[in-house]
Protein backbone atom coordinates (compact mmCIF):
# COMPACT_ATOMS: atom_id res chain seq x y z
CA UNK A 1 0.00 0.00 0.00
CA UNK A 2 1.46 3.33 -0.98
CA UNK A 3 -0.19 6.19 0.90
CA UNK A 4 1.61 8.84 -1.15
CA UNK A 5 -0.60 8.63 -4.23
CA UNK A 6 -0.54 12.10 -5.71
CA UNK A 7 -4.04 12.99 -6.76
CA UNK A 8 -3.01 15.93 -8.89
CA UNK A 9 -0.77 13.79 -11.10
CA UNK A 10 -3.76 12.20 -12.80
CA UNK A 11 -4.82 15.05 -15.02
CA UNK A 12 -3.64 18.53 -14.25
CA UNK A 13 -6.51 20.31 -15.95
CA UNK A 14 -9.24 18.23 -14.29
CA UNK A 15 -11.49 20.14 -11.96
CA UNK A 16 -11.58 19.23 -8.28
CA UNK A 17 -15.34 18.78 -8.49
CA UNK A 18 -15.46 15.09 -9.50
CA UNK A 19 -13.05 13.87 -6.79
CA UNK A 20 -14.91 15.89 -4.18
CA UNK A 21 -18.24 14.44 -5.24
CA UNK A 22 -16.89 10.88 -5.24
CA UNK A 23 -15.19 11.27 -1.85
CA UNK A 24 -18.37 12.84 -0.48
CA UNK A 25 -20.51 9.98 -1.79
CA UNK A 26 -18.14 7.36 -0.35
CA UNK A 27 -18.08 9.06 3.05
CA UNK A 28 -21.87 9.54 3.13
CA UNK A 29 -22.64 5.92 2.18
CA UNK A 30 -20.13 4.58 4.70
CA UNK A 31 -21.59 6.80 7.40
CA UNK A 32 -25.13 5.59 6.66
CA UNK A 33 -24.30 1.90 6.30
CA UNK A 34 -21.45 1.37 8.75
CA UNK A 35 -20.79 4.22 11.17
CA UNK A 36 -24.33 5.07 12.28
CA UNK A 37 -25.26 1.40 12.93
CA UNK A 38 -22.17 1.05 15.14
CA UNK A 39 -23.13 4.13 17.16
CA UNK A 40 -26.72 2.93 17.35
CA UNK A 41 -25.66 -0.33 19.05
CA UNK A 42 -24.16 1.52 22.01
CA UNK A 43 -26.94 4.10 22.00
CA UNK A 44 -29.55 1.37 22.42
CA UNK A 45 -27.48 -0.71 24.85
CA UNK A 46 -27.08 2.28 27.18
CA UNK A 47 -30.49 3.82 26.48
CA UNK A 48 -31.79 2.87 29.91
CA UNK A 49 -28.66 3.69 31.85
CA UNK A 50 -25.51 1.95 33.03
CA UNK A 51 -27.22 0.15 35.90
CA UNK A 52 -29.56 -1.74 33.58
CA UNK A 53 -26.71 -2.31 31.13
CA UNK A 54 -24.65 -4.00 33.84
CA UNK A 55 -27.67 -5.97 35.03
CA UNK A 56 -28.36 -7.16 31.48
CA UNK A 57 -24.79 -8.33 30.98
CA UNK A 58 -24.60 -10.03 34.39
CA UNK A 59 -27.81 -11.95 33.89
CA UNK A 60 -26.96 -15.69 34.45
CA UNK A 61 -28.07 -16.90 31.00
CA UNK A 62 -26.07 -14.19 29.27
CA UNK A 63 -23.02 -14.90 31.43
CA UNK A 64 -23.28 -18.58 30.62
CA UNK A 65 -23.52 -17.70 26.93
CA UNK A 66 -20.34 -15.63 27.25
CA UNK A 67 -18.62 -18.56 28.94
CA UNK A 68 -19.74 -21.10 26.32
CA UNK A 69 -18.70 -18.78 23.48
CA UNK A 70 -15.25 -18.37 25.03
CA UNK A 71 -14.86 -22.15 25.48
CA UNK A 72 -15.76 -22.74 21.82
CA UNK A 73 -13.25 -20.13 20.65
CA UNK A 74 -10.51 -21.50 22.93
CA UNK A 75 -10.95 -24.97 21.41
CA UNK A 76 -11.46 -23.92 17.79
CA UNK A 77 -8.61 -21.42 17.38
CA UNK A 78 -5.64 -23.68 18.35
CA UNK A 79 -6.97 -26.55 16.22
CA UNK A 80 -7.40 -24.15 13.32
CA UNK A 81 -3.85 -22.83 13.79
CA UNK A 82 -2.45 -26.38 13.66
CA UNK A 83 -4.49 -27.21 10.57
CA UNK A 84 -3.70 -23.90 8.91
CA UNK A 85 0.06 -24.26 9.35
CA UNK A 86 0.04 -27.89 8.22
CA UNK A 87 -2.07 -27.18 5.14
CA UNK A 88 -0.08 -24.09 4.16
CA UNK A 89 3.23 -25.94 4.57
CA UNK A 90 1.92 -28.85 2.51
CA UNK A 91 0.71 -26.66 -0.34
CA UNK A 92 3.55 -24.13 -0.33
CA UNK A 93 6.45 -26.55 0.00
CA UNK A 94 5.54 -29.71 -1.90
CA UNK A 95 4.16 -30.52 -5.30
CA UNK A 96 1.94 -33.58 -5.53
CA UNK A 97 -1.01 -34.71 -7.64
CA UNK A 98 -4.26 -33.17 -6.45
CA UNK A 99 -2.60 -30.10 -4.92
CA UNK A 100 -4.93 -27.63 -6.66
CA UNK A 101 -7.99 -29.71 -5.83
CA UNK A 102 -6.93 -29.78 -2.19
CA UNK A 103 -6.64 -25.99 -2.17
CA UNK A 104 -10.16 -25.65 -3.61
CA UNK A 105 -11.47 -28.11 -1.02
CA UNK A 106 -9.89 -26.13 1.83
CA UNK A 107 -11.48 -22.89 0.62
CA UNK A 108 -14.95 -24.35 0.04
CA UNK A 109 -16.33 -23.63 3.54
CA UNK A 110 -16.03 -19.91 2.73
CA UNK A 111 -18.49 -20.23 -0.13
CA UNK A 112 -20.98 -22.42 1.68
CA UNK A 113 -23.70 -21.09 3.93
CA UNK A 114 -23.13 -22.02 7.58
CA UNK A 115 -26.73 -23.24 7.58
CA UNK A 116 -25.74 -25.88 5.02
CA UNK A 117 -22.83 -26.87 7.26
CA UNK A 118 -25.23 -27.22 10.19
CA UNK A 119 -27.62 -29.37 8.17
CA UNK A 120 -24.73 -31.58 7.04
CA UNK A 121 -23.78 -32.17 10.66
CA UNK A 122 -27.37 -32.91 11.58
CA UNK A 123 -27.60 -35.48 8.80
CA UNK A 124 -24.35 -37.07 9.99
CA UNK A 125 -24.73 -37.13 13.76
CA UNK A 126 -28.49 -36.66 14.18
CA UNK A 127 -30.86 -39.31 15.46
CA UNK A 128 -31.74 -40.35 11.89
CA UNK A 129 -28.29 -39.47 10.59
CA UNK A 130 -25.56 -41.72 9.21
CA UNK A 131 -23.78 -42.18 12.52
CA UNK A 132 -26.86 -41.52 14.68
CA UNK A 133 -27.71 -45.10 15.70
CA UNK A 134 -24.07 -45.89 16.54
CA UNK A 135 -23.77 -42.74 18.66
CA UNK A 136 -26.96 -43.54 20.55
CA UNK A 137 -25.79 -47.11 21.14
CA UNK A 138 -22.53 -45.82 22.65
CA UNK A 139 -24.24 -42.97 24.49
CA UNK A 140 -22.14 -40.26 22.84
CA UNK A 141 -23.74 -36.85 22.57
CA UNK A 142 -22.47 -34.63 19.76
CA UNK A 143 -25.47 -32.64 18.63
CA UNK A 144 -27.22 -30.16 20.92
CA UNK A 145 -24.03 -30.14 23.00
CA UNK A 146 -20.54 -28.66 23.00
CA UNK A 147 -18.92 -31.09 20.49
CA UNK A 148 -21.47 -30.24 17.78
CA UNK A 149 -21.07 -26.50 18.30
CA UNK A 150 -17.27 -26.83 18.19
CA UNK A 151 -17.30 -29.00 15.05
CA UNK A 152 -19.60 -26.77 13.06
CA UNK A 153 -17.59 -23.70 14.10
CA UNK A 154 -14.45 -25.47 12.91
CA UNK A 155 -16.10 -26.12 9.55
CA UNK A 156 -17.09 -22.50 9.14
CA UNK A 157 -13.71 -21.05 10.23
CA UNK A 158 -11.39 -23.68 8.72
CA UNK A 159 -9.77 -21.63 5.90
CA UNK A 160 -8.87 -18.53 7.96
CA UNK A 161 -5.32 -19.31 9.17
CA UNK A 162 -4.32 -21.17 5.99
CA UNK A 163 -5.39 -18.23 3.80
CA UNK A 164 -3.21 -15.77 5.71
CA UNK A 165 -0.15 -18.01 6.05
CA UNK A 166 -0.01 -19.59 2.57
CA UNK A 167 0.69 -16.46 0.46
CA UNK A 168 3.48 -15.47 2.86
CA UNK A 169 5.10 -18.92 2.78
CA UNK A 170 4.92 -18.92 -1.01
CA UNK A 171 6.39 -15.44 -1.27
CA UNK A 172 9.24 -16.19 1.14
CA UNK A 173 10.35 -19.38 -0.57
CA UNK A 174 12.17 -22.14 1.27
CA UNK A 175 15.82 -21.06 0.93
CA UNK A 176 16.20 -20.21 4.62
CA UNK A 177 14.67 -23.49 5.70
CA UNK A 178 16.86 -25.48 3.31
CA UNK A 179 19.92 -23.64 4.56
CA UNK A 180 19.03 -24.50 8.16
CA UNK A 181 18.56 -28.16 7.19
CA UNK A 182 21.92 -28.23 5.41
CA UNK A 183 23.51 -26.88 8.56
CA UNK A 184 22.14 -29.85 10.45
CA UNK A 185 18.97 -28.56 12.07
CA UNK A 186 16.19 -31.07 12.65
CA UNK A 187 12.79 -30.57 11.02
CA UNK A 188 11.25 -29.43 14.28
CA UNK A 189 14.09 -26.97 14.93
CA UNK A 190 13.68 -25.51 11.44
CA UNK A 191 9.99 -25.01 12.08
CA UNK A 192 10.49 -23.32 15.44
CA UNK A 193 13.53 -21.19 14.61
CA UNK A 194 12.97 -20.30 10.93
CA UNK A 195 9.42 -20.90 9.73
CA UNK A 196 7.46 -19.75 12.76
CA UNK A 197 9.27 -16.39 13.19
CA UNK A 198 8.80 -15.69 9.47
CA UNK A 199 5.06 -16.28 9.46
CA UNK A 200 4.21 -15.07 12.96
CA UNK A 201 2.27 -11.93 12.02
CA UNK A 202 0.24 -13.63 9.32
CA UNK A 203 -0.40 -16.48 11.72
CA UNK A 204 -1.52 -14.12 14.45
CA UNK A 205 -3.81 -12.24 12.08
CA UNK A 206 -5.33 -15.47 10.81
CA UNK A 207 -5.88 -16.61 14.39
CA UNK A 208 -7.54 -13.30 15.27
CA UNK A 209 -9.89 -13.55 12.29
CA UNK A 210 -10.66 -17.16 13.14
CA UNK A 211 -11.38 -16.26 16.76
CA UNK A 212 -13.63 -13.36 15.79
CA UNK A 213 -15.59 -15.55 13.43
CA UNK A 214 -15.80 -18.38 15.99
CA UNK A 215 -17.22 -15.98 18.57
CA UNK A 216 -19.75 -14.53 16.13
CA UNK A 217 -20.88 -17.68 14.33
CA UNK A 218 -24.66 -17.86 14.26
CA UNK A 219 -26.20 -19.86 11.40
CA UNK A 220 -24.30 -23.10 11.83
CA UNK A 221 -24.60 -23.04 15.59
CA UNK A 222 -28.35 -22.33 15.37
CA UNK A 223 -28.87 -25.67 13.63
CA UNK A 224 -26.71 -27.89 15.85
CA UNK A 225 -27.03 -26.30 19.28
CA UNK A 226 -30.72 -26.91 19.94
CA UNK A 227 -30.92 -23.46 21.54
CA UNK A 228 -31.15 -24.73 25.10
CA UNK A 229 -31.34 -21.67 27.34
CA UNK A 230 -28.44 -21.43 29.77
CA UNK A 231 -26.89 -24.60 28.31
CA UNK A 232 -26.11 -24.56 24.59
CA UNK A 233 -26.72 -20.92 23.80
CA UNK A 234 -23.70 -19.04 22.54
CA UNK A 235 -23.69 -15.25 22.77
CA UNK A 236 -25.03 -14.62 19.24
CA UNK A 237 -27.89 -17.07 19.91
CA UNK A 238 -28.56 -15.38 23.24
CA UNK A 239 -28.98 -12.10 21.36
CA UNK A 240 -31.67 -13.63 19.18
CA UNK A 241 -33.36 -15.13 22.22
CA UNK A 242 -33.46 -11.80 24.06
CA UNK A 243 -34.75 -10.14 20.88
CA UNK A 244 -37.60 -12.64 20.65
CA UNK A 245 -38.29 -12.16 24.36
CA UNK A 246 -38.79 -8.48 23.41
CA UNK A 247 -35.93 -7.54 25.73
CA UNK A 248 -34.35 -5.36 23.04
CA UNK A 249 -32.18 -3.41 25.48
CA UNK A 250 -30.82 -6.70 26.83
CA UNK A 251 -30.17 -7.90 23.30
CA UNK A 252 -28.27 -4.70 22.51
CA UNK A 253 -26.29 -5.00 25.74
CA UNK A 254 -25.15 -8.49 24.73
CA UNK A 255 -24.52 -7.23 21.20
CA UNK A 256 -22.38 -4.37 22.48
CA UNK A 257 -19.90 -6.82 24.02
CA UNK A 258 -19.51 -8.59 20.68
CA UNK A 259 -19.19 -5.20 18.98
CA UNK A 260 -16.34 -4.25 21.32
CA UNK A 261 -14.57 -7.49 20.43
CA UNK A 262 -15.06 -6.69 16.74
CA UNK A 263 -13.56 -3.24 17.22
CA UNK A 264 -10.55 -4.71 19.05
CA UNK A 265 -10.09 -7.11 16.13
CA UNK A 266 -10.11 -4.16 13.72
CA UNK A 267 -7.52 -2.24 15.72
CA UNK A 268 -5.34 -5.37 15.86
CA UNK A 269 -5.72 -5.75 12.10
CA UNK A 270 -4.56 -2.20 11.42
CA UNK A 271 -1.63 -2.63 13.81
CA UNK A 272 -0.60 -5.99 12.35
CA UNK A 273 -0.76 -4.67 8.81
CA UNK A 274 1.48 -1.81 9.91
CA UNK A 275 3.96 -4.33 11.33
CA UNK A 276 3.91 -6.40 8.18
CA UNK A 277 4.00 -3.58 5.67
CA UNK B 1 2.60 -42.18 3.17
CA UNK B 2 5.63 -44.10 1.90
CA UNK B 3 7.15 -41.06 0.20
CA UNK B 4 8.82 -39.65 3.29
CA UNK B 5 12.05 -38.05 2.08
CA UNK B 6 15.30 -39.79 2.80
CA UNK B 7 17.80 -37.07 3.73
CA UNK B 8 20.97 -38.49 2.14
CA UNK B 9 19.75 -38.92 -1.42
CA UNK B 10 17.52 -35.89 -1.89
CA UNK B 11 16.00 -37.39 -5.02
CA UNK B 12 13.72 -34.48 -5.87
CA UNK B 13 14.55 -30.94 -4.75
CA UNK B 14 10.89 -30.29 -3.82
CA UNK B 15 10.97 -33.11 -1.28
CA UNK B 16 14.13 -32.10 0.53
CA UNK B 17 12.08 -30.33 3.17
CA UNK B 18 10.67 -32.50 5.92
CA UNK B 19 7.08 -32.84 7.01
CA UNK B 20 5.31 -34.05 3.87
CA UNK B 21 3.78 -37.07 5.56
CA UNK B 22 2.90 -35.21 8.76
CA UNK B 23 1.27 -32.18 7.11
CA UNK B 24 -0.54 -34.32 4.56
CA UNK B 25 -1.86 -36.48 7.38
CA UNK B 26 -3.01 -33.55 9.51
CA UNK B 27 -4.61 -31.77 6.55
CA UNK B 28 -6.48 -34.81 5.25
CA UNK B 29 -7.59 -35.90 8.73
CA UNK B 30 -8.97 -32.44 9.54
CA UNK B 31 -10.67 -32.00 6.17
CA UNK B 32 -12.04 -35.52 6.29
CA UNK B 33 -13.60 -35.21 9.72
CA UNK B 34 -14.68 -31.56 9.67
CA UNK B 35 -15.58 -30.90 6.03
CA UNK B 36 -15.89 -34.05 3.91
CA UNK B 37 -17.71 -36.48 6.18
CA UNK B 38 -20.63 -34.11 6.90
CA UNK B 39 -20.87 -33.12 3.23
CA UNK B 40 -21.01 -36.78 2.24
CA UNK B 41 -23.89 -37.21 4.69
CA UNK B 42 -25.81 -34.47 2.85
CA UNK B 43 -25.08 -35.89 -0.60
CA UNK B 44 -26.10 -39.40 0.50
CA UNK B 45 -29.33 -37.99 1.86
CA UNK B 46 -29.95 -36.37 -1.52
CA UNK B 47 -29.32 -39.67 -3.29
CA UNK B 48 -31.70 -41.43 -0.90
CA UNK B 49 -34.44 -38.90 -1.71
CA UNK B 50 -34.08 -39.55 -5.44
CA UNK B 51 -34.52 -37.16 -8.39
CA UNK B 52 -38.32 -37.30 -8.64
CA UNK B 53 -39.04 -36.49 -5.01
CA UNK B 54 -36.13 -34.01 -4.97
CA UNK B 55 -37.71 -32.08 -7.85
CA UNK B 56 -41.14 -32.18 -6.21
CA UNK B 57 -39.80 -30.75 -2.94
CA UNK B 58 -37.60 -28.13 -4.62
CA UNK B 59 -40.45 -26.79 -6.74
CA UNK B 60 -43.14 -26.84 -4.04
CA UNK B 61 -44.63 -23.30 -3.89
CA UNK B 62 -43.20 -22.31 -0.50
CA UNK B 63 -39.69 -23.61 -1.29
CA UNK B 64 -39.77 -22.05 -4.73
CA UNK B 65 -40.88 -18.69 -3.31
CA UNK B 66 -38.08 -18.82 -0.72
CA UNK B 67 -35.45 -19.62 -3.35
CA UNK B 68 -36.76 -16.90 -5.63
CA UNK B 69 -36.71 -14.30 -2.85
CA UNK B 70 -33.18 -15.33 -1.85
CA UNK B 71 -31.87 -15.04 -5.41
CA UNK B 72 -33.66 -11.76 -6.12
CA UNK B 73 -32.59 -10.06 -2.88
CA UNK B 74 -29.03 -11.37 -3.26
CA UNK B 75 -28.87 -9.94 -6.79
CA UNK B 76 -30.14 -6.56 -5.58
CA UNK B 77 -27.61 -6.54 -2.74
CA UNK B 78 -24.75 -7.59 -4.99
CA UNK B 79 -25.47 -4.90 -7.60
CA UNK B 80 -25.38 -2.30 -4.84
CA UNK B 81 -22.20 -3.79 -3.37
CA UNK B 82 -20.46 -3.84 -6.76
CA UNK B 83 -21.20 -0.13 -7.32
CA UNK B 84 -20.43 0.92 -3.76
CA UNK B 85 -17.32 -1.29 -3.76
CA UNK B 86 -16.01 0.25 -6.99
CA UNK B 87 -16.60 3.73 -5.63
CA UNK B 88 -14.88 2.93 -2.33
CA UNK B 89 -11.89 1.20 -3.94
CA UNK B 90 -11.45 4.11 -6.35
CA UNK B 91 -11.71 6.76 -3.65
CA UNK B 92 -9.41 4.90 -1.25
CA UNK B 93 -6.69 4.30 -3.85
CA UNK B 94 -6.79 7.40 -6.02
CA UNK B 95 -7.53 10.28 -3.67
CA UNK B 96 -5.85 11.54 -0.57
CA UNK B 97 -8.05 13.22 2.01
CA UNK B 98 -8.26 13.56 5.76
CA UNK B 99 -9.74 10.40 7.26
CA UNK B 100 -8.75 8.15 4.38
CA UNK B 101 -7.04 5.59 6.62
CA UNK B 102 -9.97 5.58 9.02
CA UNK B 103 -12.36 5.01 6.11
CA UNK B 104 -10.12 2.17 4.95
CA UNK B 105 -10.33 0.53 8.38
CA UNK B 106 -14.10 1.04 8.70
CA UNK B 107 -14.68 -1.02 5.57
CA UNK B 108 -13.82 -4.21 7.47
CA UNK B 109 -16.45 -3.73 10.17
CA UNK B 110 -19.09 -5.87 8.44
CA UNK B 111 -16.70 -8.83 8.42
CA UNK B 112 -15.60 -8.34 12.02
CA UNK B 113 -19.11 -7.81 13.39
CA UNK B 114 -21.11 -10.99 14.14
CA UNK B 115 -24.05 -11.28 11.76
CA UNK B 116 -26.55 -11.54 14.61
CA UNK B 117 -25.38 -8.14 15.88
CA UNK B 118 -25.72 -6.71 12.38
CA UNK B 119 -29.22 -8.14 12.05
CA UNK B 120 -30.35 -6.86 15.44
CA UNK B 121 -28.97 -3.38 14.74
CA UNK B 122 -30.35 -3.05 11.21
CA UNK B 123 -33.79 -4.29 12.21
CA UNK B 124 -33.95 -1.78 15.08
CA UNK B 125 -32.60 1.08 12.95
CA UNK B 126 -35.10 0.50 10.15
CA UNK B 127 -38.11 -0.30 12.35
CA UNK B 128 -40.80 2.39 12.67
CA UNK B 129 -39.27 3.88 15.84
CA UNK B 130 -35.62 3.50 14.77
CA UNK B 131 -33.48 6.35 13.44
CA UNK B 132 -33.86 5.32 9.77
CA UNK B 133 -37.35 3.83 9.93
CA UNK B 134 -38.73 7.01 11.49
CA UNK B 135 -37.71 8.85 8.32
CA UNK B 136 -38.46 6.17 5.73
CA UNK B 137 -41.81 4.79 6.92
CA UNK B 138 -43.72 8.12 6.80
CA UNK B 139 -42.41 8.44 3.22
CA UNK B 140 -44.11 5.13 2.43
CA UNK B 141 -40.87 3.18 2.22
CA UNK B 142 -41.07 0.37 4.76
CA UNK B 143 -37.91 -1.72 4.99
CA UNK B 144 -38.48 -4.12 7.87
CA UNK B 145 -40.50 -7.22 6.84
CA UNK B 146 -39.95 -6.49 3.12
CA UNK B 147 -37.54 -7.72 0.46
CA UNK B 148 -35.67 -4.43 0.94
CA UNK B 149 -34.86 -5.44 4.49
CA UNK B 150 -33.55 -8.80 3.27
CA UNK B 151 -31.43 -7.08 0.61
CA UNK B 152 -30.05 -4.50 3.07
CA UNK B 153 -29.05 -7.18 5.57
CA UNK B 154 -27.38 -9.21 2.79
CA UNK B 155 -25.62 -6.15 1.47
CA UNK B 156 -24.29 -5.08 4.86
CA UNK B 157 -22.67 -8.43 5.65
CA UNK B 158 -20.88 -8.62 2.28
CA UNK B 159 -19.81 -4.99 1.76
CA UNK B 160 -16.02 -5.60 1.97
CA UNK B 161 -15.73 -8.28 -0.77
CA UNK B 162 -15.69 -6.04 -3.86
CA UNK B 163 -13.66 -3.31 -2.17
CA UNK B 164 -10.98 -5.66 -0.91
CA UNK B 165 -10.58 -7.52 -4.21
CA UNK B 166 -10.55 -4.42 -6.47
CA UNK B 167 -8.40 -2.22 -4.20
CA UNK B 168 -5.04 -4.05 -4.63
CA UNK B 169 -5.45 -4.27 -8.42
CA UNK B 170 -6.22 -0.59 -8.64
CA UNK B 171 -3.15 0.15 -6.54
CA UNK B 172 -0.96 -1.74 -9.03
CA UNK B 173 -2.49 0.01 -12.03
CA UNK B 174 -0.17 2.74 -13.22
CA UNK B 175 -2.04 6.08 -13.59
CA UNK B 176 0.18 6.81 -16.60
CA UNK B 177 -2.13 4.82 -18.88
CA UNK B 178 -5.06 6.98 -17.88
CA UNK B 179 -2.94 10.06 -18.32
CA UNK B 180 -2.01 8.88 -21.81
CA UNK B 181 -5.66 8.25 -22.65
CA UNK B 182 -6.60 11.70 -21.38
CA UNK B 183 -3.81 13.32 -23.37
CA UNK B 184 -5.12 11.58 -26.47
CA UNK B 185 -8.46 13.25 -25.88
CA UNK B 186 -10.52 10.68 -23.97
CA UNK B 187 -13.03 12.10 -21.51
CA UNK B 188 -12.95 10.92 -17.89
CA UNK B 189 -15.83 8.49 -18.47
CA UNK B 190 -14.34 6.98 -21.65
CA UNK B 191 -11.03 6.75 -19.89
CA UNK B 192 -12.57 4.82 -16.99
CA UNK B 193 -14.54 2.45 -19.20
CA UNK B 194 -11.78 1.79 -21.75
CA UNK B 195 -8.65 1.87 -19.58
CA UNK B 196 -9.44 1.25 -15.92
CA UNK B 197 -12.41 -1.11 -16.14
CA UNK B 198 -10.72 -3.77 -18.35
CA UNK B 199 -7.79 -3.91 -15.93
CA UNK B 200 -9.87 -4.35 -12.80
CA UNK B 201 -12.56 -6.53 -14.39
CA UNK B 202 -11.16 -9.91 -13.21
CA UNK B 203 -10.95 -8.64 -9.64
CA UNK B 204 -14.41 -7.11 -9.90
CA UNK B 205 -15.83 -10.42 -11.14
CA UNK B 206 -14.21 -12.34 -8.29
CA UNK B 207 -15.39 -9.83 -5.68
CA UNK B 208 -18.92 -9.79 -7.07
CA UNK B 209 -19.19 -13.58 -7.14
CA UNK B 210 -17.87 -13.85 -3.59
CA UNK B 211 -20.36 -11.22 -2.52
CA UNK B 212 -23.23 -13.00 -4.28
CA UNK B 213 -22.27 -16.34 -2.72
CA UNK B 214 -22.16 -14.74 0.70
CA UNK B 215 -25.54 -13.04 0.18
CA UNK B 216 -27.15 -16.32 -0.88
CA UNK B 217 -25.82 -18.02 2.23
CA UNK B 218 -26.47 -15.23 4.72
CA UNK B 219 -28.76 -16.10 7.59
CA UNK B 220 -28.01 -14.37 10.87
CA UNK B 221 -28.47 -10.80 9.72
CA UNK B 222 -31.63 -11.52 7.73
CA UNK B 223 -33.75 -13.42 10.23
CA UNK B 224 -33.92 -10.36 12.46
CA UNK B 225 -35.10 -7.89 9.83
CA UNK B 226 -37.13 -10.01 7.40
CA UNK B 227 -40.10 -10.88 9.59
CA UNK B 228 -39.89 -14.31 7.95
CA UNK B 229 -43.39 -14.37 6.45
CA UNK B 230 -43.86 -17.58 4.42
CA UNK B 231 -44.13 -16.93 0.65
CA UNK B 232 -43.15 -13.29 1.20
CA UNK B 233 -39.98 -12.63 3.17
CA UNK B 234 -38.81 -16.12 4.06
CA UNK B 235 -35.31 -16.87 2.76
CA UNK B 236 -34.27 -20.34 1.65
CA UNK B 237 -31.84 -21.08 4.49
CA UNK B 238 -34.46 -20.11 7.07
CA UNK B 239 -37.00 -22.42 5.43
CA UNK B 240 -34.40 -25.19 5.69
CA UNK B 241 -34.10 -24.53 9.44
CA UNK B 242 -37.91 -24.53 9.79
CA UNK B 243 -38.07 -27.89 7.99
CA UNK B 244 -35.52 -29.24 10.47
CA UNK B 245 -37.60 -28.03 13.37
CA UNK B 246 -40.57 -29.88 11.84
CA UNK B 247 -38.32 -33.00 11.63
CA UNK B 248 -38.74 -32.86 7.84
CA UNK B 249 -35.13 -33.85 7.15
CA UNK B 250 -35.79 -34.48 3.46
CA UNK B 251 -37.14 -30.98 2.98
CA UNK B 252 -34.14 -29.45 4.76
CA UNK B 253 -31.68 -31.60 2.82
CA UNK B 254 -33.20 -30.64 -0.54
CA UNK B 255 -32.97 -26.91 0.19
CA UNK B 256 -29.43 -27.32 1.50
CA UNK B 257 -28.41 -29.24 -1.62
CA UNK B 258 -29.93 -26.64 -3.95
CA UNK B 259 -28.04 -23.88 -2.10
CA UNK B 260 -24.86 -25.98 -2.17
CA UNK B 261 -25.16 -26.54 -5.93
CA UNK B 262 -25.70 -22.82 -6.53
CA UNK B 263 -22.64 -22.00 -4.39
CA UNK B 264 -20.47 -24.53 -6.23
CA UNK B 265 -21.72 -23.30 -9.61
CA UNK B 266 -20.82 -19.74 -8.61
CA UNK B 267 -17.33 -20.90 -7.59
CA UNK B 268 -16.88 -22.65 -10.93
CA UNK B 269 -18.16 -19.67 -12.94
CA UNK B 270 -15.91 -17.33 -10.99
CA UNK B 271 -12.87 -19.54 -11.61
CA UNK B 272 -13.71 -19.77 -15.31
CA UNK B 273 -14.22 -16.02 -15.75
CA UNK B 274 -11.01 -15.37 -13.87
CA UNK B 275 -9.07 -17.75 -16.11
CA UNK B 276 -10.63 -16.18 -19.23
CA UNK B 277 -9.85 -12.66 -18.08
CA UNK B 278 -6.25 -13.47 -17.16
CA UNK B 279 -5.67 -15.21 -20.49
CA UNK B 280 -7.19 -12.26 -22.30
CA UNK B 281 -4.98 -9.85 -20.41
CA UNK B 282 -1.93 -12.04 -20.99
CA UNK B 283 -2.41 -11.80 -24.76
CA UNK B 284 -2.68 -8.02 -24.72
CA UNK B 285 0.65 -6.15 -24.97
Amino acid sequence: MTPDQTPGALAPKESRLVPRLLIGAALALTAVFIVVPMIYIFHRALAEGWRLYAANILQPDTLHAVWLTAVVAVIVVPVNIAFGIAAAWLIARFSFPGRKALLVLIEIPFSISPIIAGICYLLLYGRQGLLGPWLIAHDIKILFALPGIVLVTMFVTSPFVMREVLPLMQAQGSEQEQAALTLGASGWQVFRRVTLPNIRWALLYGAVLCGARAIGEFGGVTVVSGNIRGQTNTLPLQIELLFHDLNVTGAFAAASTLTLIALVVLVLKVRLEGTRG
Amino acid sequence: MTTLPLPAWGVRPKRVLPGFGLTMGVTLAFLGIVVLLPTVALVLKGAEIGPARFWAIATAPRTFAALKLTLLAATMATIFNALYGLLMAWVLVRYDFPGRRLLDALVDIPFALPTAVAGLTLSALFSANGWYGAVLEPMGLPVVFTIWGVAIAMSFTSIPFVIRTVQPVLEDLDPQYEQAARTLGAGPFTCFVRVVLPAILPALVVGTTLSLARCLGEFGAIVFIAGNLPMKTEIASLLAVIRLEEYDYNGAAVIALVLLLIALALLAVSGLLQALATRHRGRAP
